[in-house]
């Protein structure tokens, strides 16, 4: 029994990643709950929207190191992002003003809008594959760890390795800042109030003499920039590639509904249960309980309850469950 | 008599492209003044207000306000022209706290709404207590407090109520209507629809009794209770 070696090897296969993970459905699951709060119906073009912003990263880092520049022991991409975020801002304010507007003006049923954002997604979807297509795409440079498999034995001596890779870092660093930069936003300046109230009683909003134009710009803004931040960290983190960025849509939207729809603080803890769900039963657990369980009861097999190929059910069954039995969320949402 | 401060003047129409509800109906209110729209259930009581308000398809008539001809303006547009409107229902921001509902109510002005917040929580000291909590966890007298708190923070030129007393307990009724007369003393005109007749012609200044989308009795509120057919009809005697 070796409590300690147990706890690193969790510490580095399942909490680490988990935190990474779930930051990255954070930030993507606030981007769907601000749609349906806001635009009032679920954006199945996210997912897509998420690999355009991230390809556009991804052109303006390979366009920067070709110039030579690097961001020394950061990720370029990092330096690429503003620009992306722009970039892709306005392609979401020319699709609203193109696709999303009419029904909004049209007061078209929220079902017909999802219809219309699913076009979107394929739109999107086709145009990310012609530029990019449909491969791995891999641009991560910079320093790969913060701290190594050696450097961690060196300075501990414990067997278990605690690696931290930079991406890790980063990821978590940046989903904070954004979060914290959201709800600063939406709780002290005057258009996230407005943002809030818009959200939360149309009709009096309305009254109030706020600009739905004027919110909904606001939104596709910052929903622009969640989404490519999100995407870029996914992509440096693991890899970019168009149609793993469609598959995520899943989790996001499980992130969101678990929260409870509409309610941002909800898409944060959703897309963190989701990722510990996730990681947690698709993890083989052997060499943690191997550790930290007396010799005699070592597991023999992997331990693992579910493949990794199957994880998409994780969140399905999890959506199931609060779909069943809370269908508000965790945090007071909107019921779908 | 120079024309009333706000007047629906001969309003006929109803919701979209329905029947009409309201027939070559009257609503004017003044300067101080509390206007009271009663009548029986169905009566287009709300309908006339709303129609004032501009959430209705006019065939025929218009709706002034000082003067100005505004049958033409969508509801958004009569609030940034003075008009305060506080909806029965859904008439609060329930996730935000009171002070950001009241600041909401403020978000078409430019200038420091400071002293307005203040005037608002010396009115209803209760929303002071209760600033910081959220709306949608106050009980029903005050959450119509914060209705009606917001829409004084646009400092309009005129208060539209649409049953503020609605599944209110009588105590706090009575209260609502003390600040009702309160806001009206200040010069503010306020035209209310109430379901309440009794309690609500005996502060009136001025009363409609619609029957039927139609002016049936016009007069005081004073006048309207000692009319024996208004009372014969509405008040039970």
């Amino acid at each position: 029994m070796d409590l300690l070696n147990a706890f690193v090897a969790l510490a580095n296969f399942v909490l680490i990643p988990g935190i990474a993970y779930g930051s990255q459905l954070a930030l993507g699951a606030l981007g769907v709950t601000l749609v349906y709060g806001i635009l009032r119906f679920s954006n199945f073009a996210h997912g897509d929207t998420m690999a355009f912003g991230t390809m556009v990263v991804i052109l303006l880092t390979w366009g920067l190191q070709v110039l030579g520049v690097s961001f020394g022991p950061l990720p370029t991409a990092l330096l690429a992002l503003p620009l992306g975020i722009a970039i892709t801002a306005l392609v979401m304010l020319g699709t609203d003003r193109v696709v999303y507007r009419y029904y909004r003006m049209k007061k078209a049923d929220p079902i017909i809008v999802v219809m219309a954002s699913l076009g979107v997604m394929f739109i999107m979807n086709g145009i990310v594959r012609l530029i990019i297509g449909p491969d791995d795409q891999n641009f991560a440079d910079g320093a790969r760890f913060v701290i190594n498999a050696a450097d961690w034995r060196a300075m501990t001596g414990l067997s278990e390795a605690l690696t931290l890779r930079t991406s890790t870092v980063i990821t978590i660093v940046t989903a904070g800042l954004s979060v914290w930069a959201l709800f600063w936003f939406l709780n002290k300046t005057r258009t996230g109030k407005s943002m809030r109230a818009f959200s939360d009683n149309e009709d009096l909003a309305l009254l109030s003499g706020i600009n739905p134009e004027r919110v909904v710009r606001v939104t596709w803004i910052i929903v622009a920039a969640l989404t490519v931040i999100a995407g870029t960290l996914y992509g440096l983190d693991k890899s970019f590639k168009p149609f793993t960025y469609f598959q995520l849509l899943l989790p996001f939207f499980a992130a969101a509904i678990v929260g409870g729809l509409g309610n941002p603080l909800g898409a944060i803890a959703g897309g963190f249960v989701i990722a510990f769900s996730e990681v947690g039963v698709t993890y083989a657990w052997k060499k943690v309980l191997g550790h930290a369980l007396p010799d005699a009861l070592e597991p023999e097999g992997l331990v693992q309850l579910l493949s990794t190929d199957y994880k998409f059910a994780v969140s399905f069954a999890i959506l199931l469950i609060v779909l069943l039995f809370k269908p508000t969320g965790l945090f007071q949402g909107k019921s779908v | 008599m120079s024309a009333p401060f706000l007047i629906g003047e001969g309003m006929t129409g109803g919701y979209g492209k329905g029947p009409a509800i309201l027939n070559d109906c009257t609503i004017a209110v003044n300067p101080g003044e509390i206007a009271v729209i009663v009548g029986p259930n169905g009566a287009g009581k709300s309908t006339a207000m709303k129609a004032v308000f501009g959430m209705l398809n006019l065939h025929k008539g218009r709706v002034l306000l000082d003067g100005e001809d505004i049958t033409a303006l969508s509801p958004q547009q009569r609030v940034i022209k003075g008009m305060g409107f506080v909806p029965q229902t859904h008439n609060i921001f329930t996730s935000m706290t009171v002070e950001e509902n009241l600041e909401m109510g403020a978000f078409i002005r430019t200038d420091d709404f400071r002293d307005t917040l203040e005037q608002v929580f010396t009115l209803f000291p209760i929303l002071r207590d209760k600033r910081r909590q959220a709306a949608g966890q106050l009980s029903g007298g005050q959450r119509q407090q914060v209705a009606v708190g917001r829409a004084l923070m646009t400092k309009p030129k005129v208060l539209m109520l649409d049953e503020p007393t609605a599944g209110v307990s009588p105590i706090v009724m009575d209260e609502l209507f003390d600040r009702i007369i309160e806001v009206a003393r200040t010069g503010l005109p306020v035209l209310m629809v109430e379901q309440n007749a009794r309690q609500a012609l005996e502060i009136a200044d001025r009363a409609y009794v619609l029957v039927q989308g139609a002016n049936a009795h016009t007069g005081t509120g004073r006048e309207l209770l000692a009319d024996a057919q208004v009372r014969q009809s509405f008040l039970g005697g």
